[in-house]
């Protein structure tokens, strides 16, 4: 049976993770490589790195820091940030990313996604979206969250499904930091409506609100950063308990 | 171990290279006959849509090499689907080698399947070591019909050929590359074999 997946959210800057971790004693916690190596091992199901300071000049960099990662890690993994055409999507598939992510730039482009899933593949490109909800509508939000726009959430996943997206990253912004669960009743509907997978992102603070989302909210993988990244929740220990409510699990 | 991944201009060739390099073992890229035939085992990657990769084997003359070669030979997901008879991708006639069919899940599904599913009915060398209803990781759409040359099953809505062998001919629908311990191990074992 295909499992649910667990997914930790590397923020990185410079090539460096900008987050605090202290989950694990490593050496170097800032050096995404190490801390990739410590969650592959603990049993994460995928990595997804957030380029947050995506620079022109920090291109190269960004690169470099996949090659490393796809050299290191045996479990997949997607890279965001910054990408906004089809040459940045092959420099870091050529790097050995398994997937991208991209945001802001298929809102200002649609078209991006009709060509990025031609060429590449439906497979490895993720579509982000971050919303928030604002007097009972769900509204897409640009620049991480800054911009407000008039796109309903609901209607923009049904069309980035029909230009070619393989997967939708979901990020509520009136849970993203609350640490009080995810979204799990936008995210139950965006699963009934679109038939492509549905990662949950913002709010996770308990091991039950995972559970919740697979359960309540239909996901087939639920996103966290800082959860991990502060050792509050042990991907071990997280697994095994939604082992026991039977939601799928790879151990 | 001289080992060639067929390098055709298809995939992400570079994760299966990094995978054989955690091993030990320095694997060539190569797209040319005479280097593909003298070596000792060959990976057939790709990733992608059915009908472009077959004509970049076309274009490379790999279509008619790859099912007379006789060293051990795997085929890695799209890699592996070509080696059937045909596929509903693009309407795709195969490499003819594995007597079964590419389908496409059908609409009840989430498609892709993107993930780890477990694999079950293991009957092959390659997979020494590995238990019954381990995970692999797995991206596609379409999947391989099972039929008597499957080596490995997996449920994705109904079941299907998540491995298939015949003779010197191996395939997997899913990623070693990128399936943790569990697919270095099955990286070693076809090395190994």
């Amino acid at each position: 049976m295909l499992s649910k997946r667990i997914i930790p959210c590397l923020d990185i800057k410079n090539g460096r993770t900008v987050k605090g971790v202290n989950f694990v004693d490593l050496r170097d916690a800032g050096d995404p490589v190490e801390l990739a190596k410590a969650y592959a091992q603990l049993g994460a199901d995928e990595l997804v790195f957030l380029d947050i300071a995506a620079t022109l000049e920090n291109r190269k960099t960004i690169q470099d820091l996949v090659l490393k990662i796809a050299e290191h890690i045996n479990i997949p993994f997607t890279v965001g940030g910054g990408i906004s055409s089809t040459a940045d999507v092959d420099d870091l598939l050529h790097c050995g990313a398994d997937k991208v992510a991209i945001n802001s730039s298929a809102v200002k482009r649609p078209n991006l996604i009709n060509e990025l899933s031609k060429k590449f593949g439906k497979q490895c490109i993720v579509v982000a979206i971050d919303a928030k909800e604002i007097n009972g509508d769900w509204l897409v939000h640009l620049a991480g969250g800054t911009i407000p726009t008039s796109i309903n959430l609901f209607d923009w996943a049904k069309e980035i499904e029909e230009r070619g997206a393989g997967e939708i990253l979901f990020t509520s912004m009136n849970h993203d930091g609350t640490k009080s669960g995810f979204a799990n009743e936008a995210l139950s509907k965006l699963s009934e409506i679109v038939n492509i997978p549905i990662i949950a992102s913002g709010g996770a603070g308990t091991i039950s609100h995972f559970s919740d989302a697979f359960l309540k909210g239909k996901v087939d993988a639920a996103l966290a950063a800082s959860v991990f990244h502060f050792g509050t929740i042990n991907i071990p220990t997280l697994k095994k308990e939604l082992i026991k409510n039977q939601i799928p699990i790879r151990l | 171990m001289n080992l060639i991944i067929i390098d055709y201009g298809v995939g992400n060739i570079k994760s299966i290279q990094f995978a054989f390099k955690r091993l030990g073992i320095e694997a060539k890229l190569s797209k040319e006959i005479n280097e593909i035939v003298q070596a000792d085992k060959i990976i057939f990657p790709g990733v992608g849509e059915a009908s472009f990769a077959m004509q970049m084997l076309q274009t490379n003359n790999l279509d008619q090499l790859i099912p007379n070669l006789k060293q051990p030979i795997l085929g890695i997901c799209l890699g592996m689907q070509l080696m059937c008879q045909s596929s509903e991708e693009g309407n795709t006639k195969g490499l003819g080698i594995f007597h079964t069919e590419v389908k496409q899940f059908s609409s009840g599904l989430k498609v892709p399947q993107i993930g780890w599913n477990t694999i079950y009915n293991l009957n092959s060398k390659l997979f020494s070591n590995i238990s019954d209803q381990a995970y692999m990781y797995s991206v596609h759409s379409f999947y391989a019909e099972n039929n008597k040359e499957a080596i490995a099953n997996t449920n994705y809505g109904h079941v299907y050929a998540s491995a298939l062998q015949k003779d010197n001919f191996y395939g997997v629908q899913f990623h070693p590359e990128k399936s943790g311990a569990v697919g270095a191990q099955l990286l070693k074992n076809f090395i190994e074999l």
